[in-house]
């Protein structure tokens, strides 16, 4: 390389490359560090817990290191009903999200608060934590913050999951983590785009609606409707359950692929399922040859696809 | 390839590492096209091997993906690099060892890494899926070993200036590291939020604009003159195709999330930025073409000429559709269509593989010094690709518009995946032309290194095409 020119073009290129970095890299990361956290994004965060991709604490994506989303309807201290408040359990052990880690990512009214009357700062992975959020002013503009209920009233996560009814629990961080290994992204974008696509979907995203949350797994190849905000459009859990197991049940031209093994081996009684019996009664029934469709089953309350419906009903 | 491993530098024949490269690149061809075929049938008839998780859409549809450009484009790229850059420095290789280690390592690698792919063990996000310590893996096992190969040949050359085609595979090694490095960054660090949204599409569109559009180029920078014998049309134009790569290609990746709330002023100049790219591709495209001069005639002649043209023309569409699709005026009528998906493959089956192709083609029959076993075979090779993948591109590309105006004038989802369903069924029969092709060229090269008529010494392997 001894040749001037090649000095010359060397430098050229760490030029041109640097440069195009710092635009590309740089600049945006301070406008989008800039961001508030949205009610939108802490919900999101707080539900999914650390990462639904792959992580070393979730190798396998079977939904391990999750959070509970969890509707408290009674005190866990005093076992006294009040007031209905929305909760995120962090089991001992349990990664917390990143804006926990890292409160800056809330953005600068959100982290004030949260460290300041939220207390999230003393939040301990080893035992765990119990999250909410409350109301609060900070320089005279009110924001949503998060308060660590553990330090603030003294939940523990074991008080929670002593009142709360299984029906009250949603295991929407794991269920996320099931849309990822699954790849319900490969067909189902989570963004609606800012022209009229949106009256059908919802409500495109805004900046402050994605901090902490990872991945954040937009899509690109729609082949299936926009699902952010599915759960505002159909709440109905026995469709979701229909349609899962076999979309042609519910959708007779649905391309969808069915996910029947997310049911894993037993239904909601502890029975075996007989997928080789079902799948031969559908045949019948696709075949004129049956009136109903055979019976979809129940699934099991720590079944793969309870999490992913979870998760789907949180998706308003 | 085993008993070379262990064996000195000097005792493994040159061309070893690039003939190992071309035939595992072969090879993951036909399964990645095979995968395609596969996933395309899945969408076309969706109860179509159900109720087993790895044969779910959702498993298979990313190892297709990572197959292509992982196992066929990337390797295919390390197997001309392993003869083109020691030929146009005019000495050997630095290390066929090096070579042949990479190309284990890299299948070696590959392998598991689609498998857990395949598995679900995926970070979610697009074109960066494999987790973060598969990345590290390529990035110090795969491409830095490829980089050092290539970077030590280029430094020992024995000729005074370097060719267009080595500083483009020079200047690629080294950028894609770089790529790989800083796009997975949301998984080494555990960015979040919009930042991890925009490097994963800042990944995606530089590891095509860094390393697969300009180290396809660089091919036909070499493959062309090489063949037809005429010197590259201008130097000049191949420095302003080099650095408008560098300036130009590396800066849009916000293009890719138009409809996300990114800062406007990013997606105003990415969009900007994005249209310039027509600048590299304009020069690459014409500078190609006129070298042609006076050789048209090996355009029909030739099978390398003929499958390297065709990719370079179809360049053409694919800049203007990549230049002004990103713009605010269109994306919001094409984004996340089936247009995309036919863009992107009109990008890596359409111009860039057909390019390999051809170096591949070349290269394996100048390495094994022996004509190619059936010319026969390699022309139907040819047209099923080109006819199968023209017929995925049409139909994806109507099918595409179909679901813009679904999307735009607000239809039911289920009446445009009704209206596709026809769109599917050839989408999944262009896929499978393709794959069928493939299995042909694997057997047609398999058949060249065994029974290939030998190549006399000082002739080159197309002179002889046509002579029995």
């Amino acid at each position: 390389m001894a040749f001037r020119e090649y000095k010359i073009g060397a430098r050229m290129f760490a030029v041109c490359l640097g440069g195009s970095m710092i635009i590309t890299l740089l600049f945006p990361s301070i406008t989008v560090a800039k961001s508030t956290s949205s009610d939108v994004a802490l919900d999101k965060s707080f539900y999914a817990g650390h990462e639904s991709g792959f992580s070393l604490e979730d190798p396998f994506l079977l939904g391990w290191n999750k959070p509970l989303k969890v509707t408290l309807k009674v005190d866990p201290k005093t076992q006294q009903p009040m007031e209905q408040k929305t909760v995120y359990v962090y089991q001992p052990g349990t990664s917390f999200p990143a804006s926990i880690i890292h409160p800056r990512i809330f953005g600068k009214g959100i982290e004030e608060l949260s460290l300041q009357q939220g207390r999230v700062g003393e939040a301990k992975r080893e035992s765990g934590a119990v999250f909410g959020f409350a109301k609060g002013a900070f320089e005279g503009q009110e924001y949503s913050y998060v308060e660590n209920l553990t330090a603030t009233k003294g939940w523990a996560p074991a008080d929670v999951m002593r009142v709360a009814k299984d029906e009250d629990v949603l295991h929407a961080g794991a269920g996320k983590t099931m849309f990822v290994r699954e790849g319900c992204w490969w067909c189902h974008t989570m963004l609606p785009e800012e022209t009229q696509d949106w009256q059908v979907f919802g409500a495109p995203p805004m900046l402050g609606d994605f901090n902490a949350e990872s991945p954040t797994a937009f899509g690109s190849d729609r082949k299936g409707p926009d699902l952010l905000h599915v759960g505002s459009r159909n709440s109905s859990r026995e469709w979701m359950m229909l349609h899962f197991f076999n979309p042609r049940l519910v959708q007779p031209h649905s391309i969808m692929p069915r996910f029947d093994y997310l049911w894993g081996e037993k239904d909601a009684n502890g029975q075996k399922i007989d997928f080789d019996k079902w799948r031969a009664e559908y045949i019948e029934y696709r075949d004129g040859k049956r009136v109903n469709p055979p019976e979809v089953p129940a699934y099991g309350k720590d079944s793969e696809i309870r999490y992913l419906i979870d998760w789907i009903m949180s998706l308003k | 390839m085993l008993k070379y491993l262990f064996a000195k530098n000097e005792d493994i024949p040159a061309g070893s590492s690039a003939l190992f490269f071309g035939f595992s690149a072969i090879v993951w061809f036909v399964i990645g096209t095979g995968l395609g075929s596969f996933n395309a049938a899945k969408l076309a008839f969706p109860d179509f091997v159900t109720g087993n998780e790895f044969f779910a859409f959702g498993h298979m549809r990313q190892v297709h993906v990572m197959a292509v450009i992982f196992g066929w484009i990337s390797l295919a790229f390390a197997m001309a690099m392993m003869y083109i850059t020691p030929a146009l420095g005019n000495t050997k290789l630095w290390s066929e060892k090096l070579g042949l280690w990479n190309c284990m390592l890299w299948n070696v690698g590959l392998t598991l890494a689609l498998t857990l792919l395949w598995a679900g063990v995926s970070s979610g996000r697009e074109y960066s899926d494999f987790p973060w310590p598969i990345d590290l893996y390529i990035a110090f096992c795969i491409f830095i070993p490829l980089g050092v190969n290539v970077w030590m040949t280029v430094i020992n050359r024995r000729t005074q200036g370097i060719y267009t085609t080595n500083w483009f595979f020079a200047a690629a090694t080294f950028l894609v590291i770089i790529v790989f490095l800083v796009g997975n960054a949301p998984e080494f660090f555990h960015l979040t939020g919009l930042t991890e949204a925009y490097l994963t599409w800042w990944f995606a569109h530089n590891v095509l604009g860094l390393w697969i559009t300009p180290v396809a180029a660089a091919i036909a920078y070499y493959t062309i003159p090489k063949i037809t014998g005429n010197p590259l049309y201008s130097h000049r134009i191949g420095h302003l195709h080099f650095w408008s790569i560098v300036v130009f290609y590396s800066t849009p990746a916000a293009h890719h999330l138009m409809s996300a709330p990114l800062p406007e002023w990013l997606k105003s100049f990415a969009s900007v930025e994005g249209v310039l790219i027509l600048v590299p591709a304009i020069a690459f495209v014409s500078n190609i073409l006129l070298t042609m001069q006076g050789k048209w005639h090996m355009f029909v002649e030739n099978l390398e000429t003929r499958f390297t043209i065709t990719g370079i023309l179809m360049a053409i569409p694919l800049n203007m559709q990549g230049g002004f699709q990103q713009t605010r005026a269109i994306n919001w009528y094409v984004h996340a269509t089936g247009w995309m998906v036919a863009h992107a493959h009109l990008a890596l089956l359409g111009f860039s593989t057909f390019l390999e192709v051809a170096a591949v083609y070349f290269g394996m029959q100048t390495i094994l010094k022996r004509k190619l076993y059936s010319l026969a075979l390699g022309n139907i090779h040819f047209w099923l690709l080109l006819i199968g993948f023209t017929t995925y591109w049409v139909s994806m590309t109507i099918a595409g518009l179909i679901q813009g105006a679904g999307k735009i004038y607000e239809v039911p989802y289920i009446d445009v995946v009704i209206v596709e369903h026809p769109y599917m069924i050839a989408r999944w029969l262009g896929g499978t032309m393709v794959f069928t092709g493939n299995v042909l060229w694997l057997y047609n090269m398999w058949m060249t290194a065994r029974e290939g008529t030998v190549i006399p010494e000082g002739r080159m392997a197309h002179e002889l095409a046509y002579e029995r």
